[in-house]
């Protein structure tokens, strides 16, 4: 065995070489901890710490911490009609209640997707956009060009501080720690607290499937967080791998892998997070695109071996290549390989046989609906 | 009974004729999270450098490579339903196939145990 000469980690997020690399506050904690680390988006991240697979169960049973302040965040503040910047999102930001997060896109003028976000109504006149790290410089960008006025928009990526604890454990630890209120937080809702001391935004969101939280607060105070929270002892820390692993298993593209610039919402399956009632960047072609029928589209299936799809390998149905994999790993959840893929929609119909291959592997795989692991938290 | 390696992190342990092999545990720690584990079948003929067996984890799949030529007698189909355990025990309990050893000469171009942990030690 050659470690790394098959290696599936593959570059699809654009990084870095390693001299440019960011890193985030918590660094020297994974250090300490003995974390693998690896680029990821352009930082060094923590890939595993005690085990990919013991994570990604300790966060299905009881609780676990992510560091994601490599994540993008950008301030909004100002009228926000008046700025025009609702015509660059995929959905309306004016109907989102204070206290309350929209999940969606910045498609392009083809509308092809420049990233997935998240955007936090903090005020009538304040919002609060949280973007994927490696696309980042590209969004904060994009949505500039697009403003009108003079409204403030501040980008506050690597001087903020962003922690994720999941777990079905996550809201009686995190109650403990920052009072009862976070009891009454809303599914992707979320309130201002202040925890150490310190001005800190709670949001009910998540990229695992399981009941968790999103804690956006002062660099200053990443760290004392970071280890308080890790001091409990339902708590314990998770990497990128194991988070891949919990969002796959949900059915949830990753920016990068299943989502790119060449990939609409509408062939992605995610048509409603798009509000085609108003006008916005890229309208016209996905309604070009709904009326001239779908050439592809994104795909769940399960194989039927404990063997891993991975992105790249080729999907084939009825003996011909209808498409290709863009995320696939083994589920520990299911003891099978899952993957998406985008696939001609003559094969995407629940139950098609499949057939994933590269090179002398070939998997058994049907098609299946989404998510693929049912019995969550997140909505407890 | 004395185990060799090779510089590929393939350990056989010798008694005899017969072999056990497996992957060592700097392999299992490379590999990660073991996930599949794919054995070649009984009577399989397998020469010295050429690929046993193919070994899945979260992150990626590895061929392992054969120490000695030899025939397989025998595989660990425990590793089937659990393929962890070739990352809790990778000297042991994670055996990976019995051989009948066809050709002893090879055992030139293997390591002592001695001689691969320094090579270990050496690795980046």
């Amino acid at each position: 065995m050659i470690p790394g000469a098959h290696t599936s980690l593959r570059n699809r997020t654009g990084d870095s070489p390693m001299e440019t690399l960011k890193t985030t506050s918590l660094l020297h904690e994974h250090q300490r901890l003995g974390a693998r680390m690896a680029p990821f988006g352009g930082w060094l991240m923590p890939i595993q710490y005690d085990g990919i697979l013991a994570e990604h169960r300790r966060c299905r049973e009881s609780a676990a911490l992510f560091d994601t302040c490599h994540m993008g965040r950008f301030l909004f503040a100002g009228d926000i009609a008046a700025s025009g910047i609702e015509r660059l999102f995929s959905f309306r930001l004016e109907t989102i209640a204070v206290g309350r997060c929209r999940y969606g896109f910045l498609l392009n003028e083809q509308g092809g997707i420049l990233d997935d976000l998240t955007v936090y109504r903090l005020a009538a006149d304040r919002l609060m956009m949280v973007v994927n790290a490696g696309p980042e410089k590209k969004d904060f960008a994009a949505i500039r060009a697009g403003l009108g006025g003079n409204p403030l928009f501040e980008d506050l990526t690597g001087h903020a501080g962003k922690l994720d604890l999941q777990g079905p454990h996550s809201r009686d630890v995190l109650a403990e720690l920052a009072g009862d209120e976070v009891k009454d937080i809303p599914f992707f809702g979320f309130r201002r607290m202040t925890i150490l001391g310190a001005e800190a935004i709670v949001s009910r969101t998540g990229y695992t499937g399981e009941l968790g939280y999103e804690i956006y607060l002062g660099d200053e105070r990443v760290v004392d967080l970071w280890r308080l929270l890790l001091e409990d002892g339902r708590v314990a820390p998770a990497g990128l791998g194991a988070r891949d692993l919990l969002r796959l298993e949900m059915g949830y593209s990753l920016y990068g892998s299943d989502l790119d610039e060449t990939t609409t919402p509408l062939e992605a399956g995610l048509d409603r997070f798009v509000d085609l009632t108003r006008d916005f960047r890229g309208k016209d072609a996905l309604i070009r695109q709904r009326t001239e029928g779908l050439s592809r589209v994104r795909t769940a299936f399960r194989v039927s071996s404990r063997r891993s799809p991975r992105h790249g390998y080729q999907i084939l149905c009825r003996g011909e290549t209808v498409g290709t994999v863009t995320s696939g790993a083994f589920s520990p959840m299911l003891g099978c390989g899952i993957g998406l893929g985008y696939v001609s929609p003559d094969c995407s119909q629940t139950g098609t046989h499949l057939e994933i291959r590269h090179e002398e592997i070939s998997l058994e795989a049907t098609v299946v609906e989404l998510p693929f692991y049912r019995d969550g938290t997140l909505k407890t | 009974m004395d185990t060799y390696f090779t510089r590929e992190h393939e350990w056989i342990r010798i008694n005899g004729t017969s072999g056990f092999v497996g992957i060592t545990g700097y392999a299992a720690e490379q590999l990660g999270d073991i996930t599949f584990v794919e054995l070649p079948k009984v009577g399989r003929e397998m020469r010295q450098g050429e690929i046993l067996c193919t070994i899945e984890s979260v992150k990626a799949a590895s061929d392992i490579y054969a120490p000695l030529s030899g025939t397989v007698m025998e595989v660990n189909a425990a590793l089937d339903f659990a393929p962890e355990i070739v990352n809790r025990s990778p000297e042991e309990e994670g055996w990976l196939v019995r051989v009948e050893i066809t050709e002893p000469e090879g055992l030139k171009s293997l390591l002592t145990r001695g001689e691969y942990d320094d090579y270990v030690r050496g690795l980046p």
